[in-house]
């Protein structure tokens, strides 16, 4: 048993593929001398050097565009955000010119680069660094979209990301980074991308969930099995590709679904898996599906108020209690 | 104000101007290909057999035709979504960029790109990119592909002056200087920015001193004569090789239709594009050079376009009777694993 902290896993993901592969090499903001704004490219220039961890200005569209043409011509780019927010400076990068190249391009230019960083609510920084873009990413074809909970998913699928001859949206979280896992063994392989995880087995109801909400629906799952409901806790891992299989399995088992999105509820991931479920598994559901998900409005700073505009354990606990 | 500056101030390029007569015959070729290409293209397009945006490249040839005599195909060229001139001087086949026009299987892209979306990355072209701009962060990217492989090739970024009011070249240059980029800026002034001018859009209308601040050398050049485009374009590349960084080259030129192929141009006078039509045609230039050297006689400058309008009408017909794209192809090329309807 080895204990990991997830910033160490996407950390050593990062270190390995670039031993590797001389044409992966890692760009954003503070990534290198000052070690990484949330330390997870910590080390990395100290053993690949500037010119494999290029520390950018802040400039966000125009260092997006640049690794996209990097990857147009065969290196493998990993592009980091210092949050997903700032992303935001750099969308027709990501969803124009990398996502949609080479089927514009007849198969002929390919884009394999990730983009990757903290995406989610932080922790008291209001509403303009503090939300859930999955759905964002997840809506365009050409994209995979990956949002891991554990520090051996961090891992094993960054790796993946990385290798992947596509361009990927990595989205970890901020509040996760310093979260420790018991690994088994070490993770020396990528995981593959598109399989979803049942992390937590159980028979009455499904919860699904990623990132961030796994941690809420685990505890819930924890409390509610004390009182005698046993619920299955499935982790997406892999927002685009979706594994509708393994979700369809457990809601044939469960007949009864809950998705925890920590995004806004409109045109949510939650509002597709229950498109996707209601499509494919109509006959099995005995309950209407259920979502918790972020309220709907910006992210308020007061303390009280900002607890109330995300999911919880309790909202899950409520949740699953009025599905019986 | 001023900041010392490292590296070397060019306002204007010396060029020498001198073509042998095999060199004149070529370019005045590539030239007029482009020309008799687009034209055809306009009036496919009329006849409803091209779809979409649909932007010429006619008045503009001697700048593409300039660059690409001046490097080689191992130095990468980008553009924006005027790239059919750049598709045809980088070597592509004529009748994979009709056919692509043409939305047919197989056109340069497998029909799903059209006339924006052009690439022909075995001959060093990287599109062809839609969104006004966004091909300049790329080629920058490209640049530093270049760099990090330790290769001594420049890649020459296109754009117009209209993008060039984008905060996200701004970007571009900033990172070429800071990381001493094997890049070489070109725009292609065709003085209107869709249907406004530079004057209406730009405080500093001369673009080459767009990059003074950051102490990248900017060079202006008679973008309508094509022994002074390729000269610029030799002279920036041997600066950029030699590890100096950047440098922007501003080629004036014109074009003679509109934006697009349903601008009608009421922004500007007909008699400014009939005074530069007569005036510095880039074509007609060269072809009075040809006669005044009497390199060729009329009669085989003739011969040279005949041949040229009989390629481009053969290519033209093919298009026109090749095959759509298979249904099946609806989601191939999405990923490199094949997409499916959930994605």
């Amino acid at each position: 048993m080895v204990d990991i902290s997830v910033r160490q896993a996407l950390n050593e993901a990062m270190a390995e593929e670039m031993r590797r592969d001389d044409d992966v090499f890692l760009m954003g903001e503070e990534v290198g001398e000052y070690d990484g704004a949330y330390k997870v490219t910590q080390g990395l220039l100290s053993e690949f050097g500037p010119r494999r961890v290029i520390d950018t200005p802040i400039t966000e569209s125009g260092f997006a565009g640049v690794g996209v043409g990097a990857a147009f011509m065969g290196l493998k780019p990993i592009v980091e955000f210092m949050t997903f927010n700032f992303a935001l400076q750099a969308m027709d990068h990501l969803i124009n010119s990398a996502a949609k190249t080479r089927y514009m391009s007849g198969g002929r230019v390919t884009c394999p680069i990730v983009f990757r960083g903290p995406n989610g609510s932080a922790a008291r920084v209001a509403a303009q660094h503090s939300q859930d873009f999955s759905s964002w990413f997840a809506q365009v074809p050409g994209l995979k979209v990956l949002a891991p909970y554990s520090a051996s998913d961090a891992k094993g699928l960054l790796k993946a990301a990385i290798r992947d001859p596509d361009p990927v949206i990595f989205l970890e979280n901020e509040l996760l980074y310093g979260k420790i896992f018991k690994l088994e063994k070490e993770i020396t392989e990528p995981e593959a991308i598109g399989v979803a995880k049942v992390l937590h087995p159980g028979s009455d109801a499904t919860i699904i969930s990623f990132s961030r909400g796994v941690e809420w629906s685990l505890e819930a799952a924890s409390t509610l099995e004390q009182s005698g409901t046993s619920c299955e806790v499935i982790d997406l891992r892999s927002l685009r590709p979706l594994d509708m299989k393994t979700i369809v399995k457990s809601v044939k088992k469960t007949n009864r679904l809950l998705v925890v999105d920590e995004g806004w509820p409109s045109m949510s991931i939650a509002a597709e898996i229950a498109f996707r479920v209601q499509d494919e598994a109509f006959d099995y559901l005995d309950a209407p599906i259920m979502r918790v998900t972020s309220e709907e409005v910006p992210l308020p700073y007061a303390a009280n108020l900002e607890e109330m505009a995300l999911p919880s354990e309790i909202k899950i606990i409520n949740a699953i209690e009025s599905m019986r | 104000m001023a900041t010392e500056n490292p590296r070397p101030k060019l306002t204007q390029s010396s060029t020498s101007l001198m073509a042998s007569n095999d060199e004149l015959v070529k370019y005045y070729s590539q030239m007029l290909l482009i020309r008799r290409f687009e034209e055809r293209v306009g009036q496919l397009y009329g006849m409803g057999l091209i779809g979409g945006f649909l932007h010429l490249y006619v008045g503009q040839e001697a700048v593409v035709v300039g660059v690409e005599n001046a490097i080689s195909r191992q130095d990468p060229m980008i553009t924006s979504y005027r790239c059919h001139g750049h598709m045809l001087a980088r070597g592509e086949e004529i009748g994979k960029i009709l056919l692509e026009l043409a939305g047919k299987a197989s056109g340069s892209s497998k029909g799903k790109g059209g006339s924006m979306h052009m690439f022909s990355p075995e001959n060093g072209f990287y599109g062809g990119h839609g969104i006004v701009g966004a091909q300049v962060p790329i080629g920058t990217g490209i640049a530093l592909s270049l760099k990090y492989r330790r290769l001594s090739n420049v890649c020459f970024t296109f754009f117009g002056d209209g993008a060039a009011n984008q905060g996200q070249v701004y970007e571009s240059y900033n990172m070429a200087a800071l990381w001493n980029l094997p890049i070489v800026y070109i725009i292609e002034n065709n003085q209107y920015g869709m249907g406004t001018s530079t004057a209406r859009a730009a405080a500093q209308t001369e673009f080459f001193r767009h990059g003074e601040g950051l102490g990248i050398p900017g060079i202006q050049c008679d973008g309508m004569n094509v022994l002074a485009v390729r000269d610029s374009a030799l002279e920036a590349a041997s600066f950029v090789r030699a590890g100096n960084g950047p440098m922007i080259v501003e080629m004036n030129t014109y074009r003679y239709r509109g934006h697009s192929i349903s601008d009608p141009a009421k922004y500007r006078p007909k008699e400014e594009v009939k005074e530069v039509r007569e005036t510095r045609d880039p074509i007609t230039q060269l072809e009075q050079l040809i006669s005044e050297r009497g390199i060729l006689k009329a009669e085989n400058l003739k011969e040279i376009d005949q041949k040229i309008r009989l390629d481009v009408r053969n290519a033209a017909e093919l298009a026109q009777e090749a095959e759509q794209p298979a249904t099946s192809e609806l989601y191939t090329d999405v990923s490199a694993t094949r997409a499916t309807p959930n994605g």
